[in-house]
């Protein structure tokens, strides 16, 4: 029963070190803690992570998550590039990041501690699978000595448990296999994650007889894991007078709500852009990471008026999607750098015949295949810019994943409104991360049906006259009375015709920009803080947490610094400019090397300064809080 | 071809011209399609408006001008992609790719091969003129080994691809061959239309600026009569006025070409073209000009259920029983019920 005290005493510590932090910073992340579970890629951390996510939001915690995974899908077992890792950040206020450093570390072998342990809190907690820890896996993870017995974590408290052996015991009555029995390791780990945070089995036990349904025996033998490493803890509680960390739940507005990821929202998102456009939904698409499981999703909704496509590459992905619009649905693609890079020149034919498409990209570490499971926002150049000629369309960044929802909607709306392609951005950490959302009224949105045209005005018809948004009519083929030809020559004002003349293309390359500059956007607000004033910290999409966090940090130390977050990236709030000049200064937080900033400089020779991060992780408060700190 | 455009409707040539200013270079073999096609569909019967045109970039993919139908001159080679979210969003439109040997088989021949694959109900008219005439001349895929270009000046040292090959490897249940100035062409098209499915077409033509002539060791009408097989459904395999015929050796598993004497073509052992034998159209798309004629016309017919079809099946089955209430899709998994003073589960 040593080790069983000694959980006791490392649970009080930790409960303490979360208690001490709070009295110190007297911030709104006050009663928060951040856990990282890290094993080999087969130890099931993703599993385990999103299992105890789902316990958070049942225990009414406010959350965030950051799985961090490596791209190899097995990767040689017990090395360190094939940790993978689950970080959440849960607490009773309001959690806008995944968690600078997490308070407890939970390492299943040597070559997760070692890739993780620097991240740990100082007096934080570290769990370790002493089973584990032998000197084979010592040796992969080139540890010369055995750092659960010599003194190199000392700063930390270690825990150290023979979870493999812990397990072994607790499912023997299965008669499983030595690999299968070890298998239920990541359940145990969770059970005793479950205990320590005084959550209810009930969920999981039913989630796991759902899963393993076809094999009760299974079934039986990961509840056992998990009442096993209950078990554990609760021992070690009633062994003593220690109590176990109660995350009291945050006070969120009252609804009905459920953990979304961003891929999850950005296809609920484009489901009812679709909807409110009145329109089929034709999604054309290519797998690749981290974009493919809106694929996933969508591929699973053909109630909903949703045909996919998997194509043969993401050339035939796009064209395709183009090709459906053309032929009256809502052409969607998705894909992520190296695959929006193959997209270009069909985007081109979009804008020049003026056909609606949505394009998602969930960006990623870049150039050239760069980081594939890793997290970036380096394609806002290739978002805005990156076409052949003057090809002007509209890009719109989601925050996060319950904003994806309201993004993939908005550019569904552009898309048909202004008869124009639109990019959504979002990125890797946004694709992969889950948080509490509060499900949307649907009546609370405004519908946008498209009317067709179906037989020809007065005056003629003409494929490219325009209304008072520039845009030209959508005409579907197999509509009588209207036949005409487009494609990718310039076309001649009004007519459509083919006409290369050196006027009409001046005229045509006008009109083109015109319609995308006269896009409605909303005006830019402030997120925290006032109009004008010593600093304002300009960010877009995923970096939207930290930035927020630091911003209310700073803020209640008196700093005068204001946040600013830019969801429509093209065209920009007609009010931008203005509000940015009335700072005095700028700072532009960013995971690429200052592709916003160079836009915002573009704009409004304004001098924003860049703040840039390109290491695959994203940002923490503390590093934001730094950059304001050096600003001002 | 599909119920809405089965529909007869009485058009004629003119119906199916615009008034677009053609812009081939004069005498192309191009014009010839263009006529050939044009004539056709008012015999095939169907209305302009549910027929689509779908061109990718060179020569042949300014055909869809041309025509007074719906019609999209789309990216270089990528045109049977656009025709596959088309005809997916709307299976009842009659779709017409029209590409070229470098726009099919060179920048696009990915996506000749999955439309062939998936059996995209359409017809595929592929114009062969073994060069790249738009960008003034360079060897193409189909060039012949040698053929001297301003990108080949010591002649091209690539093999050649072979069309109808590629495309019956690539799955098609469709293959045919014509050219340009031939009569039988509008029959090869009719022919196609008709077929259900992925339906292709080589089209030799005639590039009369970058590579003249090429096709007229066996297009020329003098003595095409022993130069060109024109393959008939059920009939046996004569060329050469009956005079000579294609027999399978049985042994060597290779076809040759065998003498008729008296028109005893039994005895010679020619052999009768059925459409839907594939191992026979294998041999006869793969049969070399020179040693044997030029086999043209309905070279293999035998079809399967289409792509969109499927697609369209299997979204139905799917969606059966179900209610298509976004509302509660958005509420679907685990979800709590946040009330004043905390969570209720």
């Amino acid at each position: 029963m040593l080790q069983v005290r000694k959980i006791q005493r490392q649970i009080q510590k930790m409960a303490t070190a979360v208690e001490d932090r709070a009295d110190e910073r007297q911030s709104p992340l006050s009663d928060a803690v951040v856990v990282r579970f890290a094993g080999d890629s087969g130890d099931g951390m993703q599993l385990t992570g999103g299992q105890f996510t789902l316990s958070s939001a049942l225990a009414g915690n406010d959350f965030a998550t950051f799985p961090d995974f490596p791209a190899e899908i097995r990767a040689p077992q017990g090395t360190l590039f094939g940790v993978s890792a689950f970080q959440i950040n849960f607490g009773s206020s309001a959690i806008e990041t995944a968690g600078d450093a997490p308070d407890v570390l939970v390492a299943m072998n040597p070559a997760a501690l070692k890739t993780n342990v620097p991240q740990l809190k100082q007096g934080g907690l570290i769990i370790a699978d002493e089973g584990e820890f032998n000197d084979r896996n010592l040796a992969k993870a080139k540890y010369e000595s055995n750092p659960l017995e010599d003194d190199s974590l000392a700063k930390w408290q270690l825990l150290k448990l023979n979870i493999s052996q812990l397990t072994m015991d607790a499912v023997k009555p299965f008669g499983l296999g030595n690999k299968e029995a070890l298998r239920c390791k990541n359940m145990w780990t969770l059970g005793l994650a479950l205990w320590m945070f005084d959550r209810d089995r009930q969920p999981l036990i039913d989630w796991l007889n759902g899963k393993f349904a076809k094999d009760p025996n299974l079934a039986a033998a990961n509840v056992a894991a998990l009442n096993a490493g209950h078990a554990y803890g609760e021992t070690a509680e009633l062994a003593g007078p220690l109590k176990q960390h109660h995350v009291d739940p945050a006070p969120v507005a009252p609804g009905l709500y459920r953990t979304l990821t961003g891929a999850e929202g950005i296809a609920l998102g484009l489901v009812a852009g679709a909807q409110l456009a009145k329109l089929p939904m034709f999604f054309g698409g290519y797998p690749i990471t981290p974009a493919s499981a809106i694929l996933h999703h969508l591929s699973r909704l053909k109630e909903y008026d949703v045909t996919t496509f998997q194509a043969e590459d993401e050339i035939a992905a796009i064209c395709s999607a183009i090709g459906a619009s053309y032929g009256g649905s809502l052409g969607v693609t998705s894909s992520s750098g190296p695959g929006i890079a193959l997209k270009g020149e069909a985007m081109g034919l979009a804008i020049m015949t003026e056909l609606p498409l949505v394009i998602v990209n969930s960006q990623r570490g870049g150039p050239s295949t760069g980081l594939p499971t890793k997290t970036e926002q380096s394609d806002l150049y290739q978002a805005v810019y990156g076409r052949n000629g003057d090809a002007p369309m509209p890009v719109i960044a989601a925050r996060s994943p319950g904003d994806a929802f309201e993004c993939a909607i908005e550019a569904c709306r552009i898309a048909v409104q202004y008869m124009t392609p639109v990019m959504l951005l979002t990125d890797g950490y946004i694709a992969n991360a889950a948080e509490p959302w509060k499900v949307p009224d649907l009546e609370n949105y405004d519908a946008f049906p498209v009317e067709f045209l179906t037989e020809a005005p007065e005056g003629g018809f003409k494929p490219y006259g325009r209304d008072e948004n520039l845009k030209r009519p959508w005409v579907k083929p197999g509509t009588p009375g209207l036949l005409h030809r487009i494609g990718g020559i310039e076309k001649e004002i009004d007519t459509g015709h083919i006409n290369y003349s050196p006027g009409n293309h001046q005229a045509m390359t006008d009109i083109r920009k015109d319609k995308i500059d006269g896009i409605t956007v909303p005006d830019q607000i402030v997120e925290l803080g006032a109009e004008g004033g010593k600093l304002a910290v300009v960010g877009w999409g995923s970096t939207f947490g930290p930035i927020h966090q630091a911003v209310r940090r700073k803020r209640a130390e008196g700093k005068d610094v204001s946040h600013v977050h830019i969801r429509h990236i093209w065209p920009l709030p007609a009010n931008l400019g203005e509000l940015l000049k009335s700072y005095d200064k700028v700072i532009v937080p960013e995971m690429n090397t200052g592709q916003l900033k160079t836009v915002l400089r573009d704009q409004y020779l304004v001098d924003a300064k860049p703040v840039n991060k390109v290491s695959g992780q994203p940002f923490t408060i503390a590093e934001i809080e730094a950059a304001i700190e050096g600003a001002l | 071809m599909n119920e809405m455009t089965t529909i007869a409707r009485t058009t004629t040539l003119k119906d199916w011209e615009t008034d677009q200013e053609v812009r081939w270079c004069p005498g192309c073999g191009d014009y010839a399609i263009l006529k050939a096609v044009q004539r056709t569909m008012p015999e095939i019967g169907t209305a302009p408006e549910n027929t689509v045109f779908i061109s990718g970039i060179g020569c042949s993919s300014r055909f869809p001008y041309y025509m007074e139908t719906y019609g999209f001159h789309t990216i270089h080679g990528r045109a049977p992609a656009f025709a596959t979210g088309l005809k997916l969003a709307n299976p009842d439109l009659d779709i017409w790719i029209v590409t070229g040997d470098g726009d099919g088989l060179s920048i696009g021949g990915n996506h000749t091969m999955h439309l062939i694959r998936r059996n995209l109900d359409c017809q595929i008219m592929l114009f062969n003129n073994e060069i790249y005439g738009l960008t003034k001349g360079q060897y193409s895929p189909t060039s012949r080994v040698g053929t001297t270009s301003p990108s080949t000046p010591y002649g091209s040292v690539d093999r050649p691809a072979q069309p109808a090959a590629f495309a019956l490897g690539a799955g098609a249940r469709f293959v045919a061959r014509g050219f340009d100035v031939s009569k039988e062409l509008p029959n090869v098209l009719k022919a196609a239309h008709a077929h259900k499915g992925a339906a292709f077409i080589e089209i030799f033509q005639n590039c009369i600026v970058y590579n003249k002539d090429v096709f007229e060791d066996f297009a020329a009408p003098k003595g095409a009569e022993d130069r060109q097989l024109w393959l008939k459904q059920g009939e046996p395999m004569l060329y050469a006025k009956g005079t000579k015929g294609i027999a399978l050796d049985a042994e060597a598993l290779h076809l040759k070409t065998v003498d008729v004497v008296d028109g005893d073509w039994e005895g010679a052992g020619v052999i009768v073209h059925d459409v839907t034998n594939r191992s026979v159209a294998h041999m006869l798309v793969e049969m070399r000009f020179g040693e044997f004629p030029m086999a043209l016309g309905i070279l293999y017919d035998d079809p399967r259920p289409t792509f969109e079809a499927d697609v369209v099946r299997q979204n139905k089955a799917a969606a059966e029983g179900k209610t298509a209430d976004l509302q509660s899709l958005l509420k679907k998994g685990q979800t709590w019920t946040v009330v004043e003073g905390g969570p209720e589960l």
